[in-house]
């Protein structure tokens, strides 16, 4: 009896692992997820070089909070501040939810910022990763855009006249600006159109190019590798400093540098 | 023969580009179904004459006397086939006299190319033309009744509210502030100006009392007027950003880049109906006797006059 456990064990293991051998042998994407996640990254990175996943998950909050609004949310001059309200007071946890789609469009913003503050000071946006440099401020300009066409949506009386400062602000562009005005808006005015294009662009158009580009930028993040800090001794090329003499604590006398890790 | 390899004597048919056209015809007749019998006309003539061409064209070889065989073709082993990485090309090379031969190839490439990009070019063109043009097209607003000339107090603003267009509802609402100038050589004189800021287009708020209480809604045609009379206007600001206006509408303080822009207007039997607006750039003088530098209708922050208009060369239309 006790010799059939193992192979008993083996068994349901193997049952359990089918679905996925199944799905690798017909698409290999379980390996290549596996390449992706368990990928080697230099050993002297912090956790500076988490904000780029912090922002794709500020994305995703983003996507699915904002998802689960449509449900309720109605683009229609008469009704949108009235669905915002229902939303917001009357839908069983309706308030978190708008709450974190509000709250999280502004750590999207800071958190790239902050991503691209950490890749200009580690010079990460160098040969061979200026495509990606160009890539991670299309996604800024697009996640900003996102707010401008998100802030109409509540319909209210600040939504609606900075919007209508926005707008003009933009029309102001030499020799094009009068013209983009009017795309912008549907018309010469901020108008019912307006609110349903700019549903429309908030919802559908951005995130979809926004989801595109994150794509690519990780494509190109797996492609070239990530970067080690410019003061990183590896990088440099230079001899790896040992470890810590034995039997000192490292607390009296300072390490060397780079051996913080070890 | 070899019944599986066909008859190799030249008398082939020829490629043709007939069948293209009598594809089209086709699809001429199955778009003239829906559409109209002059395009089913069209697709059937188009049918009928590619039809016969291609027919033409195939049945070449039956019609002319077959040219005597030259050459014996060389005895052609049947199975089993050879793999396409041995063996020669496909193609026999072109004899001499021969016209060359369009590969078949390179034909298939620049048709699938091109329908691809011809269909994709039908697609695109209207879907972007719905995208831009709705904006440009069918703006601006009917003459709307204000009220009659006896409710303009003279030389009074009145804070006058209306619907653009009743059919979109509140977001449609607009203020002008209008002032009663008197006669102007016997003629009524208005001056109305949009409350439209010329800075980046927040409503301006008059600097004065508005007298609320007596406040009149007049109802005609389906169309609400409310009509606020003011005591001591001294000019009008704006809520957004500081903007200061004088009573004839020039910037005094602020960021505004012109003059507020002003409604024309009409006097029809006795009632004063408001129409298009219209860009100032200053004004000079007071009331009725006010000179103003008039220009086509500009975005707000656009400027109109000195180097900077020629920022703003082209307006766009429908204003």
């Amino acid at each position: 009896m006790a010799r059939r456990k193992p192979g008993r064990r083996e068994q349901i293991l193997k049952m359990m692992l089918y679905p996925l051998e199944w799905l690798e042998e017909r698409s290999g994407l379980v390996g290549a997820v596996r390449y992706f996640l368990f990928r080697k990254v230099p050993g002297d990175i912090s956790w500076g070089h988490t904000l780029g996943s912090a922002s794709l998950t500020a994305f995703i909050v983003q996507a699915v909070t904002g998802v689960i609004l449509a449900f309720y949310y109605k683009p229609d001059p008469n009704s949108a501040y009235e669905s915002i309200r229902y939303i917001t007071d009357d839908l069983t946890l309706g308030w978190l939810i708008r709450g974190m789609h509000r709250w999280g469009a502004s750590v999207f913003i800071i958190l790239m910022f902050l991503h691209m503050g950490r890749v200009f000071l580690y010079g990460a946006y160098k040969y061979p990763r200026e495509l990606n440099w160009i890539i991670g401020a299309l996604l800024l300009v697009l996640g900003m855009l996102e707010g401008f066409f998100g802030y109409l949506l509540p319909w209210d009386q600040t939504a609606y006249w900075a919007t209508v400062v926005g707008v003009n602000l933009q029309a102001t562009g030499p020799f094009v600006g009068p013209f983009l005005g009017n795309v912008l808006q549907g018309g010469t005015d901020l108008g019912p159109d307006s609110l349903a294009r700019f549903y429309s662009l908030h919802m559908l158009v951005l995130p979809g190019a926004i989801a595109g580009l994150i794509g690519l930028h990780l494509y190109l993040v797996i492609r070239l590798g990530v970067t080690s800090p410019p003061w990183s001794p590896t990088a440099a090329g230079r001899p790896q400093p040992g470890p810590p003499p034995a039997g000192r604590s490292g607390l009296v006398e300072p390490k060397p540098r780079g051996a913080r890790l070890r | 023969m070899d019944p599986h390899r066909g008859d190799e004597s030249a008398n082939h048919p020829a490629p043709t580009l007939w069948p293209v056209g009598f594809a089209v015809g086709i699809a001429c007749i199955f778009v003239g179904l829906i559409v109209s019998t002059i395009v089913v006309a069209v697709g059937a003539v188009l049918t009928a004459l590619f039809g016969f061409l291609w027919i033409r064209d195939v049945t070449k070889g039956y019609q002319a006397e077959p040219p005597t065989a030259a050459v014996e073709p060389e005895p052609v082993p049947s199975a089993p086939p050879i793999p396409a990485d041995r063996g020669g090309p496909a193609m026999p090379e072109p004899g001499e006299g021969e016209i060359i031969r369009y590969p078949r190839a390179k034909f298939l490439e620049a048709a699938t190319l091109g329908l691809g990009g011809l269909i994709g070019g039908v697609v695109t063109a209207p879907v972007l033309g719905f995208t831009v043009l709705p904006p440009f097209i069918k703006q601006g607003h009917p003459d709307i009744d204000v009220g009659a000339l006896d409710d303009f107090a003279e030389n009074k603003f009145v804070i006058t509210t209306f619907l653009l267009d009743p059919k979109q509802g509140e977001v449609s609402r607009r203020t002008a502030y209008i002032r009663n100038n008197g006669l102007l050589d016997g003629n009524p004189s208005f001056t109305m100006l949009s409350n439209r800021c010329v800075h980046l287009g927040c409503p301006v708020q008059i600097n004065g009392l508005p007298l609320d209480n007596q406040k009149k809604t007049e109802s005609r045609n389906g169309v609400e007027v409310d009509r606020i009379p003011t005591a001591a206007a001294a000019g009008f600001g704006c809520p957004c950003h500081g903007g200061q206006y004088d009573k004839e509408g020039n910037r005094t303080a602020g960021p505004p880049v012109r003059a507020l822009d002003r409604y024309d207007f009409l006097i029809k039997n006795g009632r004063v109906l408001l129409r298009k607006t219209y860009s100032v750039s200053k004004v000079e003088g007071e009331g009725a006797n006010a000179k103003i530098h008039r220009y086509p209708l500009a975005g707000p922050g656009q400027h109109i006059d000195g180097i900077e208009a020629w920022l703003y060369p082209i307006q766009p239309p429908g204003k």
